[in-house]
């Protein structure tokens, strides 16, 4: 038995912060999940299932593609993570952003630009699923490994490397394992986004090879039996629970205090090789991850079936005047589905800021509970959205509480699927926190809050700012949670390009496709924003 | 249904439950003496894209304003119509139709009510729902469209009938969407379904996929990525979409072109009739009865063709130009009885996949 930590800061503190996470958690994805599940699952329902053999194809399928695809986004995001978090070079904040930005984007509108370069051999497949996964969740690897990674002291690969180690094996007894919470939590995120993938696997996979979400979907909305929607829902979220609370804890097994550095350690690659091989994989990262989105703009373009004009973006941005001859041209408020979109990403980044920060906080701060509020914070991740919607609508149906059509429930549903990346993005940094500062803080004769305060809340200013540049962004894009919640007023961002996607008529899918372009540039001057103010916040820290 | 019971386990147990019970005396009341509302609610699937302004001369006849909720696809919009049943999320719902008619139906989501002006609809659709729990709003067709410059360029005949479509000249042309994912692809099973009956449909489908027809997720993906006639410039000349596809095509393209690119094959049409209907539960029948009245009224009926692309169901609506030269409106299209449809749909599309996917 240890004695007692005087560094633990108090109690009352530490529930203060988790809280607004169990709250949120709690009123808004658990209630809505449990209701739907005692309202609609019957035992007839739980038969259905378990006699249902092409069901278990389903599963099978929806494991094997999301354990592959994890690995693979592991190994390839490894190179761009090491790149972007080891060298210092001229458009190194721009290719962090532009990696980003596949992640972020509905994957309705990336699917098909990902289609249009794909070759038609793959077309249909699983390999086009896989592919398309790894381009979709790369952003997790680079942004959560290389947050890590940039910090590592690099002392410890140099000695390593004067002891006669290879550079690869350096890599593999040194770094990864040091890097192996970072890359635990990025492999949780990934399983959890390809194991309930909907809209690529429908895109590109085509629909020989469903996974369970798609299942779930179909269920519930095509043949109206909820009931069992919700026992494969309730099956999906208890598989992903446990996959998470094994991940939570290999990390916290692995987790070492580090002389983490919030400090610049990139360097310059040295002429010759080097600086020819940074240069080649910055480029080739590059161009694999824009020439999908080139060919949103490409189709931008494409007003008829002959050739190209700019007529859809006079028709978006230009107002009503290409509008006007066509009575009916104007289903879609183009312009101001961007203002409703902005408004509701700047409430989602507020609420994840709050509630992603002091569950950070309280996670590092408890034992066991911090394990349950970590994987608490994910499940939101792993469960289907039409068990979300449908739960929502059925628990707050009833006045003061009937909140089926407000407004800010669609926020508040971004917030629930992007707080869990502010906590990624925070959690390895706080853990990371050498204990050795705040026993020095001690006696130096700090408080516990005051040393949080200096130390902790300090070190995280950075993680938070990436997470809330994450969280902006993701409710930009977020479609799968919006589609499901009831709405009144105008479509958001991604609604309206479905919207224009799925009607007749050359200028609507341009249109569709003008937005998806505003969307993705969107998307990256945030990301690329945020990049900046990380490097001024750090320069203000060490001033 | 014993629901404030189970609201124990809900987030706010105490205050639903008291609010629930004491809600249960409003919601067995009915319409008579009924106060206006100041607005109704119309809840409609997410592509009801209707200018709000529509509603003005409703809301200056009657002094109801209309608010309009969106609430999914039609399918998701009737899974939440049926979770909700009694305590609904507006007033009027707006685009049920009839792959969907026997469901809504059976489960008690609408109440009936004759509109005024029932007479002046297509007497074939009003005949769909005897009971009158839904009113028929708009109607269209799912059929194949085809390049016109593809098949010209080749020399080829267009394909007459859906037989047609298993000769080895049509081999590898056509696109589809998966009936158990898109509403256009499940139309168009139930034509095939129509054509070749209830034991027959199955030696049609495994003929059509040897003949290498290719079943993509979703309409979006068949008409754009697929099919030659859009401005995707795919491979394939032909697609399941919609008879008022034409005239979309002539209407959003950049130069408007003189004549559609496209058009329809006329015998391989599916029927299908959209409905609104007042939600069982609402507060404000009456008003909400008025609000289906003014949906089938002449004025209401004529924005339809250029908004949702479909007909009036009214007969002296008057029909845009685009229309009558380029959409196409089959004598006799294709039909399945709604029952037969809530009865087997579910087990067609079980098969279809098994015949036509694995």
């Amino acid at each position: 038995m240890k004695g007692r930590n005087p560094n633990r800061l108090p109690r009352w503190l530490v529930a203060a912060f988790a809280a607004p996470a169990v709250g949120l958690i709690g009123v808004f994805f658990l209630a809505p999940v449990i209701t739907l599940a005692f309202e609609s699952v019957s035992s007839h329902a739980v038969r259905t299932v378990m006699s249902d053999t092409a069901l278990r194809r389903i599963v099978w399928f929806t494991a094997w593609q999301a354990a592959l695809s994890t690995a693979l986004t592991l190994l390839v995001g490894l190179v761009p993570a090491w790149l972007l978090a080891r060298y210092e070079f001229r458009g190194r904040r721009a290719v962090s952003a532009i990696v980003t930005v596949p992640f972020v984007l509905p994957t309705v509108v990336v699917g098909a630009a990902f289609l249009a370069v794909l070759p038609d051999s793959l077309d249909q497949s699983v390999w086009a699923i896989l592919l398309a996964h790894v381009f979709f969740n790369i952003a997790v690897v680079v942004r959560g490994v290389g947050g890590m990674w940039e910090q590592l002291p690099l002392d410890l690969v140099a000695a390593a490397r004067t002891l006669g180690a290879s550079p690869l094996r350096a890599m593999r007894e040194v770094t990864l394992p040091l890097l192996a919470p970072a890359l635990y939590a990025a492999a949780s995120v990934v399983l959890l986004f390809t194991f309930t993938s909907f809209g690529v696997v429908r895109i590109l996979g085509g629909p020989t090879n469903p996974t369970l979400e798609v299942e779930i979907w179909q269920r519930a909305t095509r043949f109206g039996d909820v009931g069992v929607a919700a026992v494969l829902s309730i099956a999906q979220l208890v598989a992903l629970g446990i996959a998470v609370a094994w991940f939570s804890r290999v990390q916290r097994r692995h987790r070492r205090a580090l002389g983490l550095r919030p400090l610049n350690q990139r360097r310059a690659a040295r002429p010759g090789r080097e600086r020819a091989g940074v240069r080649a994989i910055a480029l080739v990262t590059v161009v694999l991850i824009c020439l999908p989105l080139l060919s949103l703009v490409e189709r931008s373009l494409r007003v008829n079936s002959e050739g190209y004009s700019i007529a859809a973006w006079r028709a978006v941005f230009g107002g009503s005047q290409v509008v006007a001859s066509r009575p009916s041209a104007a289903p879609v408020d183009a312009l101001g589905s961007l203002a409703v979109s902005l408004r509701f990403a700047i409430v989602a980044m507020l609420i994840c800021v709050v509630v992603g920060a002091t569950a950070s906080f309280a996670i590092a701060a408890l034992g066991r509970g911090g394990r349950l509020l970590d994987a608490g914070v994910m499940l939101p991740l792993g469960t289907s959205a039409v068990t979300i919607g449908l739960g929502l609508l059925i628990t707050f149906d009833h006045a003061p509480f009937d909140w089926r059509s407000e407004p800010w429930m669609i926020p508040l549903g971004h917030a629930l699927v992007a707080t869990p990346f502010v906590v990624r993005s925070m959690l390895p940094v706080i853990r990371a926190i050498d204990p050795q500062l705040r026993h020095a803080a001690a006696g130096l004769g700090a408080s516990p809050i005051r040393a949080w305060r200096e130390i902790d809340l300090r070190i995280a200013g950075r993680p938070i700012i990436a997470g809330a540049g994450f969280a902006l962004a993701i409710s930009l894009g977020e479609f799968g949670a919006t589609t499901f919640l009831t709405r009144q007023g105008r479509a958001t961002l991604p609604i309206a390009i479905e919207q224009l996607l799925n009607r007749p008529g050359a200028l609507l899918h341009a249109q569709g496709y003008v937005l998806a372009t505003v969307l993705a540039t969107l998307t990256f001057a945030v990301v690329a924003v945020v990049e900046v103010a990380q490097r001024s916040g750090r320069a203000v820290n060490h001033a | 249904m014993n629901r404030p019971m189970h609201r124990n386990l809900g987030a706010f147990a105490l205050a639903c439950t008291a609010l629930a019970v004491s809600s249960c005396s409003s919601d067995g009341s009915t319409s008579s003496g009924e106060t206006a509302p100041k607005s109704l609610t119309l809840v409609a699937y997410d592509s009801f894209a209707i200018d709000p302004t529509s509603f003005d001369s409703f809301t200056a006849a009657t002094g109801i304003a209309v608010k309009i909720v969106t609430a999914g696809d039609t399918g998701t919009m009737l899974s939440k119509a049926e979770l909700t049943a009694g305590n609904p999320e507006g007033d009027v719902m707006w685009g049920v139709d009839n792959t969907l008619l026997a469901r809504a139906i059976g489960s008690d989501v609408f109440v009936p009510y004759e509109a005024a002006g029932l007479d002046q609809l297509s007497p074939a659709a009003v005949a769909l729902v005897p009971g009158h729990q839904l009113t028929p709003v708009d109607e269209g067709d799912v059929c194949i469209n085809y390049d016109i410059a593809w098949f010209v360029d080749k020399g080829l005949a267009v394909p007459a009938t859906l037989d047609d479509l298993l000769e080895p000249e049509y081999a590898d042309l056509l696109v589809v969407q998966n009936p158990a994912t898109s509403s256009p692809g499940l139309a168009f099973l139930l034509a095939t379904i129509a054509h070749s009956g209830a034991d027959g449909w199955q030696a049609y489908w495994a003929s059509l996929r040897a003949n290498g027809v290719l079943v993509v997720d979703g309409w979006d993906q068949a008409y754009y990525e697929s099919f030659s006639g859009s401005s995707g410039n795919g491979p394939r000349p032909l697609v399941v979409s919609y008879g008022s596809s034409p005239p979309a095509e002539v209407i959003f393209a950049d130069p408007r072109p003189e004549t559609a690119p496209t058009a329809v094959i006329e015998s391989t049409c599916l029927h299908q009739v959209e409905f609104a209907g007042v939600l069982a539960g609402t507060q404000y029948a009456k008003a909400a009865g008025q609000l289906i009245d003014f949906l089938i009224s002449k004025e209401f009926q004529e924005i339809l063709p250029l908004t949702l692309f479909v007909y009036p169901t009214r007969t002296d609506a008057a029909l845009p130009a685009e229309f009558v030269d380029f959409a196409t409106r089959p004598a006799e299209p294709l039909t399945v009885e709604a029952a037969d449809i809530e009865a087997n749909s579910k087990d067609w599309i079980v098969e279809w996949t098994r015949i036509v996917l694995r």
